[in-house]
This record gives C-alpha cells, structure tokens and sequence, in this order.
C-alpha cells in the first residue's frame, strides 16, 4: 500500500506502507524530515501532518489524548492529526499527508 | 546538602554553585543516568548529577510518567514516573546529589587531567569521570515556527519568565493551555497591563483550578482570552506591536501588544554537549561497545545519546552499558585498584554498601 506524502518543501513522495505500521514510522522509516521524539507514544506534538481532505472520513477520529497534545503543535486546523496515532491499513491505501511546520 | 522539599523527595539537592568535588559527573538524571550512580556505586565512585528538569527522571517523567512501559526484565508492567521512583530507591544508599534545573554548559580539563564542569546557573563540579546520559538533549522550551519570531526573541518574545517584575506594565500576549500557560497568566495578570490569553480551543489542559480562576478574571474584564491561533506577528527593530491571530469565523485580526509569551510544551536540543569538543554524528554520540567511552577518554556516553552498530533506543540498553561504562570509570578514578568483580547476591562488602547487610 502507498502513503503519500508532501515534506515541507513542497515535494510529494509515494512511499511504500505496510498494514499496521504508524504513518509516522513509515515517514521515518523512508528518511523524509519528521522529528516525532517521543517515538510514537502520543507525548510530544512532533509528528504533527495535515490530512488531505479526501481522506478526513476514513480516519477514526481523534482521541482524547491526541487532542490534548494537539496543543502542543502549532498552527492546528480541522485535518491535523498526530501522524504517530493513524495506523496504515487497506482502507487508507493512497492516503495523502502534508508535514507540517515544527517547532525548532 | 539539604533534601529537596519542594517535591517532598528524600534525594539531596547540591547547596552553592561549588566547586564540588566528586568521582563522577553525570550529565543527565534519566533512567540510565540513575542506573549508573548504581553501578558505579557499588565500585564505590560517588556521582553528582545534573539535569535541566527540575526533578529526576528525564523522559520517563517529563514526556511519560503516566504511561505504561512493558519491556523493562522482570518487571511486566510500570510507568514512567514510577521507574524512576524505583531507581531513586535503588540509588539511594550511594548518596548522589542532584543539580536540578541547569544545563551542562562548558567542559574543561584541569592540569592535573580533572574535568571541570560549569553549568548554566554556573555550577561548577570537579571529577575525573563525566558520564553524558542526556537522552534526546535538554528539554527546551517549543518554540512556534511563527515567520519572523526569531527577530523578536529576548526583547519581544520570551519562552520562560525569569522575573516576573521584567512584564510589570506591559501588554502581554500568552500562548497556550497547558500548565505554564495558565501558571503565568495568573502570576503575571496583577503586574501587568493587559493579559490576553490565546489557545486553540476552549479547553485546557492545564489544572482545572487554575482554568476556574483565569475564566474568573475574564468574566471580571480583568484579562482576555481569545479562542484563536497566532497567524503572524507585527513589529519592527525587535519590538512587537501586535500579534495576528485567526479563526475560521472571523478570519484574521491584530491585536495589539509588546510582549508574546508562548507555551507550547518542551521539545528535546542537544545543546552545549554538542560544544565538548566530542566527534558527533547526526547529533548522536559514537562510542565503544566495551566501555562506552567517547573519542575522548574518561568521557563516557551512555543510553539514547550515544550510537554504535546496532545500536537500540531502549531502557535496558542503556543500563547494560552503565554497567560496562563504570568498569573502565572506576579503572580511571582508581588506577592502581585492583578490581574484583561480585555479584549483589553473595558479596556482604556490596550488601553493606547497599545497606542490607
């Protein structure tokens, strides 16, 4: 399955995803700029990537935690999510996120 | 020496800025920095501690004390907060003292080939072994992508309050809702001109007796809170006019002000580590996997710091190499030891030290 993603300097990449894993790990896993330090335990606001808006009804909605720590990021609108918290599966084949500016 | 009262913990907190003299500096109060105070215990090496937190446990109890952690041997379940609360009972026989809410700032090699370690609150401590347990750097205050800010930082804009006095009478804009959000926007409301509040959404995180009492100054028009985001800021020389807030009803607007204080949690910066003059690699410390020592020796590196082939970011990791680590730390404290190796289970000398026996 593909995730596709647009890195902060505009480019999109098509990675290749397995079910299961975190989109944030595959971004990781494929190198492109993501600094997600927590390391996936929804505790730092790192991971932060806007979801295409094509995409925002297939994805469960925010828990509780994730909102809360959605303080934490900036510039948080209606598709923002914690990439560390959307699990690739088949239904989210081609989803399609952008990686948001992070704080330095 | 005195114990640390404000966190009703029983560990001692270093009087004075020094010079202390210890065996070992370790750079980091983290899972693995506690350990080693352990390890290097039992070979009799007394250790400080600095960390920039104000309380032991680095990650584990700043970005996890709630959360669950099931891979640490023989302990199925714990969380954060109380794997440290567990190492600090372990620890406690060999005494470590603890420099709270400072950063290792500068390394230095004495002449007689003692390391001389300054920290930012100007600390000075005196060893021969510095250990760097940092984990991911010093937490730092987040600081908001917002274009331009960097212009405003230190005369407009500011990530921590120092003195509280230094905003008696300005028009302060404070971002967030977490703790030190609401905390500065309580204690700095009666100094200053004007306090607006900014958050995202209308629900904090923060304590909720600190939400009722803010919620009760804006009923009062005693300050301001806006359900809004910062799009941008005005301003010009470093002084801010006004910061553009936006929501998605009423698009973008300015609203005037001389100070931004924004709070949008920590955020994890090597720092002045990277300045020791150590070779560094993608921010990682190389070292050797016999003693974890770095290029330079009687410097050492151990837990998420540090890197080598295959190399695991785990907790468990990071104690094996503390106790690797303070086998060739003790050699260098006391080169002409002769070390024996024991085990807890057996040795009344180890038992004694740990105060069991």
């Amino acid at each position: 399955m593909i995730l596709n993603v647009t890195t902060p300097d505009g480019e999109c990449h098509a990675l290749e995803a397995l079910e299961g894993w975190r989109v944030m790990e595959v971004i990781r896993d494929w190198g492109l700029p993501i600094v997600a330090e927590c390391g996936g335990a929804c505790a730092c606001a790192t991971c932060h990537v806007y979801v295409d808006e094509a995409w925002l009804d297939k994805l469960p909605p925010r828990s509780e935690e994730e909102e809360e720590k959605l303080d934490e990021a900036f510039d948080v609108r209606d598709n923002s999510r914690l990439s560390c918290q959307i699990l690739m599966s088949d239904s989210l084949d081609g989803l399609h996120v952008t990686i948001a500016p992070v704080a330095r | 020496m005195s114990p640390d009262a404000a966190t009703d913990k029983t560990f001692l907190t270093a009087d004075g800025t020094g010079p202390h003299a210890t065996d070992v500096t370790i750079i980091g109060a983290g899972p693995c920095g506690l350990f080693a105070v352990f390890e290097l215990g039992l070979l009799d090496l007394k250790c400080h501690l600095v960390d920039i937190l104000d309380r032991p446990g680095g990650q584990c109890a700043e970005l996890y004390p709630e959360k669950p952690i099931y891979d640490i041997p023989a302990v199925p379940v714990c969380t954060g907060q109380e794997l440290t609360d567990r190492l600090m009972e372990q620890i406690a026989p060999f005494d470590p003292v603890f420099h709270l809410s400072q950063m290792a700032e500068k390394l230095e090699k004495l002449e007689d080939g003692t390391w001389r370690l300054t920290t930012d609150t100007g600390t000075v401590i005196d060893s021969k072994v510095i250990v760097i347990a940092a984990g991911g750097g010093s937490f730092v205050p987040k600081k908001p992508p917002i274009p331009g800010i960097d212009a405003y930082e230190g005369t407009s804009v500011f990530y921590a309050v120092r003195k509280m006095d230094q905003f008696r009478g300005k028009n302060l804009i404070i971002a967030g809702g977490g703790d030190s959000a609401l905390d500065w926007t309580l204690n700095l409301q009666p100094l200053a001109e004007s306090v607006t509040l900014v958050h995202r959404r209308d629900d904090f995180r923060a304590a909720p007796d600190s939400v009722n009492k803010m919620r009760a100054l804006v009923a009062e028009r005693k300050m301001t809170l806006e359900i809004a985001q910062i799009a941008g800021l005005e301003g010009e020389n470093g002084q801010l006019t006004g910061v553009v807030f936006k929501d998605k009803e009423r698009g973008e607007w300015t609203v005037p002000c001389d100070t931004l204080l924004p709070f949008y949690g920590l955020t994890m910066k090597l720092g002045p580590v990277a300045e020791f003059g150590l070779n560094l690699e993608q921010n990682l410390i190389p070292v050797d996997t016999e003693k974890f020592e770095t290029s330079t020796p009687g410097i050492f590196a151990i837990g998420d710091i540090n890197t080598y082939p295959g190399k695991l970011k785990l907790i468990l990791s990071g104690f094996h190499e503390a106790a690797l680590m303070s086998q060739a730390a003790v050699r260098i404290v006391h080169p002409d030891k002769k070390i024996r190796f024991q085990y807890t289970t057996s040795s009344t000398d180890l038992q004694q030290k740990l105060g069991v026996a």
